[in-house]
């Protein structure tokens, strides 16, 4: 039971990084991609329906993971606290930056909440990368389950590091290439003109950039985590993960060169889900470990509720989700199509 | 420690209070929308349809507020009260989690549609978008409601491992007996301070001479919704909340009523200041037997006074929970007596002209959020000394890694962000209703 719900929360995880990914990506690269008030607004008609829904998956991961692993929830929101609140502000920095900014027909006040929403979806898409790094790498857990992290000591990867160090900050830089590049499939798919072909320049130049990262990053974490292989030399099916990853890497490649962003949007999509579910598989069964003792580890058993809820858990829960999944496909075909040169909202 | 706590405490009040003042309005207006809009496709009348996109102007700005505001309410839990969350997880969990997955996907999915899908959608489609967003927003506070009444009155949980609770019966949860009252009389609530704001709205414009029609539609609509939930949440709703506070947390009851000493045809105080040191009531104004009466249906009842409790289970800020439920209660009598009389006014056919009523009601929008705020702080402070009533106490609950300077970090942040955020949504809110209900577009941007 608590192996399902350990697939349940990866699984919402990873269609949040996907679904709010693409809006975020496209918020990373909004200054670079769209210029005039014109080309902006297609920019937010693009995820301006959608954004909303996406960041729901993560307060809905959140409180799955609060029904079904208390104690992970508890010890990792606490242990991550300063980090956490930054993220809240940043999410309703970024959220008043596509609201507020078609309210008034200024400039200077559209500059500032354009501003805004980019600034704020950059450091979110290096946030995230930082988190899982975090998740990878370890947190000071001592046998209560519990730790503290200030936002960073000594940059340098040790039992007592903060939340920066060099590997959550290249792991943030993993998530920042990849995001962006999996917005810009996002935009060029939804938009036509001037905007598409920079969101399609625009992916031509972070997809390096996402290899690199990404490379640098399996080193590190092979050095950092050696444990994390011990499930694949187990299971080998296990590999199908990683491997789904790197094709999506390589069709992200492939399709932009020829100009189909939907099927460059689908690769990258398959890219970040390779990748989390590489890293939930080799994670397991912990959820959260230890730099201080592997004992005191967090894991799948040692942080769970009572098998009675996790029951009846899964009957809600897996009528809820569909209903959900059906929402997200109605919102998604209503809005089908591209945004237009002027967009009047659809 | 104690530093940690009170911080820990201030920071969830301050995030949980300025939050609750936007979906009160999101849930009541929810409502009041679903009814324009069925009365516009009723009766064909497009000035209903256009009164009804005028408030979803106000409702997308008001919903985005609230629902920014409410993401670090689920962040909390864990981040301020990890221990808390540890202990009661496994059972508070559940409704949470379900909110998540019931309301939120069924709110921010319709929510879109509704806002920018007019044209695309039609008449009808757009309407069961509207009424789709209502829903969410009320299943959503049903599910925050049942979290709540358990931590006011715990039911269908059994001991689970390392002194946590875990928990035993799903029905009971979800039928929990307080939440059910709790809930109704907070739905009342939401739909008092919308009406109001409706009414407010409308008085303006008929004050002002300038949109009457719609001006006449608007305080239509919010005097008539203003009296029947008014009403509600007097009788039967705050009756039966009022029973459940009585029975189950008597010590709650008697610090609300400001009843020190044990009495027999023990009387309603309608005004006096709780003294601490000399445990009694200054300047009493009262209604004798009263509230013998009011909790037991005999006038001569014996209701147990705070005496009757060892000073360790009385709530800890005894002075600030009597003011709270006072100001509710005074000010729900007040929200009945002005919505009566306006409705009296419209079977007279004037209430349009009548000046004194029309400024009454136009300065009388804030009270229902002070009215709504008061009774959550009447909850709140009543449930104190405990967390979860009479399970964990609230200095258990804490984060016990976050320190006081952190969380003193965090909450001058959320002061600033929040009055940023405050000042944001009244230039917009007052500049929509400057701009005037005919001007509001068919729901697209820009």
């Amino acid at each position: 039971m608590p192996l399902l719900w350990f697939c349940v929360i990866a699984f919402m995880l990873a269609l949040y990084v996907i679904l709010d990914g693409f809006d975020l990506g496209a918020g990373v690269l909004h200054i670079a991609i769209a210029r005039t008030d014109d080309e902006r607004r297609q920019v937010l008609g693009a995820i301006g329906p959608f954004w909303d829904g996406n960041e729901v998956w993560l307060l809905a991961a959140g409180g799955t993971l609060y029904f079904a692993f208390p104690l992970l929830y508890a010890s990792s929101f606490s242990g991550f606290y300063l980090p956490l609140m930054m993220v809240l502000w940043l999410l309703m920095l970024r959220g008043l930056g596509i609201e507020m900014r078609h309210h008034v027909n200024h400039p200077m006040w559209r500059a500032f909440w354009d501003g805004t929403f980019a600034l704020g979806s950059t450091l979110l898409a290096i946030f995230l990368g930082a988190a899982l790094g975090n998740v990878v790498r370890g947190v000071p857990l001592g046998p209560d389950g519990y730790f503290f992290e200030p936002l960073w000591t000594s940059f340098t990867v040790e039992p007592d590091s903060g939340i920066l160090d060099w590997f959550t900050v290249l792991m943030g830089l993993v998530s920042l290439s990849t995001l962006a590049a999996h917005g810009g499939n996002y935009v060029a798919m939804k938009t036509a003109g001037e905007v598409q072909r920079r969101a399609r320049l625009g992916v031509r130049l972070w997809t390096p950039c996402v290899a690199v990262t990404s490379v640098g990053a399996l080193i590190a974490v092979s050095g950092i985590r050696p444990g994390i292989w011990a499930n694949f030399s187990a299971d080998p099916w296990g590999f199908i993960f990683p491997v789904a990853g790197a094709a999506g890497l390589g069709g992200m490649i492939l399709f932009n060169r020829l100009g189909k962003d939907a099927a460059s949007f689908a690769s990258s999509s398959a890219f970040i889900a390779g990748m989390l579910a590489s890293t939930a598989f080799g994670l397991y069964p912990v959820v959260l470990p230890s730099s201080i003792d592997e004992r005191y580890s967090l894991t799948v058993a040692s942080t769970a509720a009572g098998s009675y809820g996790l029951g009846i858990g899964i009957v809600w829960w897996s009528i809820g989700i569909v209903i959900a999944l059906g929402y997200f496909t109605y919102l998604f075909v209503s809005f089908r199509g591209k945004v237009g040169a002027r967009p009047e909202g659809y | 420690m104690e530093d940690a706590l009170l911080l820990h405490r201030l920071q969830f009040a301050f995030t949980a209070t300025y939050h609750y003042l936007f979906p009160q309005l999101t849930m009541g207006l929810g409502l009041i929308i679903v009814i324009l809009k069925w009365v516009g496709l009723r009766r064909r009348d497009e000035l209903y349809n256009q009164a009804a996109r005028f408030w979803a102007k106000i409702f997308a700005l008001n919903f985005a507020v609230g629902v920014v505001t409410g993401i670090p309410m689920e962040f909390q839990f864990g981040t301020n009260w990890a221990r808390f969350s540890t202990y009661a997880g496994g059972v508070i969990g559940q409704t949470l989690a379900m909110e998540g997955v019931f309301a939120f996907f069924l709110e921010s999915s319709f929510l879109g549609l509704f806002l920018f899908g007019e044209r695309k959608l039609g008449g009808r489609l757009h309407f069961v978008a509207a009424l789709m967003v209502f829903l969410g927003s009320w299943i959503s506070g049903f599910f925050i409601i049942v979290t709540n009444a358990w931590m006011q009155h715990p039911v269908g949980y059994a001991p689970g491992p390392n002194g946590s609770v875990t928990l035993e019966s799903f029905g009971a949860l979800l039928g929990n007996p307080w939440a059910i009252w709790q809930y109704l009389h907070n739905m009342s609530g939401a739909v008092v301070t919308a009406s109001f704001c409706v009414a407010s709205a409308g008085s303006y414009y008929l004050l002002a001479r300038r949109d009457e029609a719609y001006g006449r539609i608007f305080l239509r609509t919010g005097l008539v919704a203003g009296l029947v939930s008014s009403v509600l949440m007097a009788f039967p709703t705050g009756d039966a909340q009022g029973k459940n506070v009585a029975f189950n947390q008597p010590v709650t009851l008697a610090a609300m009523e400001g009843l020190f000493q044990t009495k027999e045809g023990a009387p309603l105080v309608l005004v006096g200041q709780p003294d601490m040191d000399r445990k009694r009531l200054d300047n009493p104004l009262h209604v004798p037997r009263m509230l013998s009466f009011l909790t037991y249906y005999r006038w001569g009842a014996e209701v147990r006074g705070l005496d009757a409790f060892p000073e360790t289970l009385w709530p800890t800020n005894i002075p600030l929970l009597y003011y709270s439920y006072h100001i509710m209660v005074g000010l729900g009598t007040i929200f009945i007596a002005v919505t009566a009389a306006g409705v009296w006014f419209l079977r007279r056919r004037r209430a349009y002209t009548a000046r004194p009523l029309l400024w009454i009601l136009l300065l009388a929008f804030p009270f229902p959020f002070i009215a709504n705020t008061a009774g959550w702080m009447t909850a709140e402070l009543g449930r104190q000394p405990w967390l979860v009533y009479g399970l964990l106490r609230t200095p258990a609950g804490t984060s016990a890694t976050v320190s006081a300077g952190n969380t003193l970090f965090t909450l001058l942040g959320f002061l600033g962000l929040y009055f940023v955020i405050g000042v944001l949504f009244l230039l917009l809110v007052l500049r929509t209703i400057g701009d005037g209900p005919a001007r509001a577009a068919h729901g697209e941007r820009d």
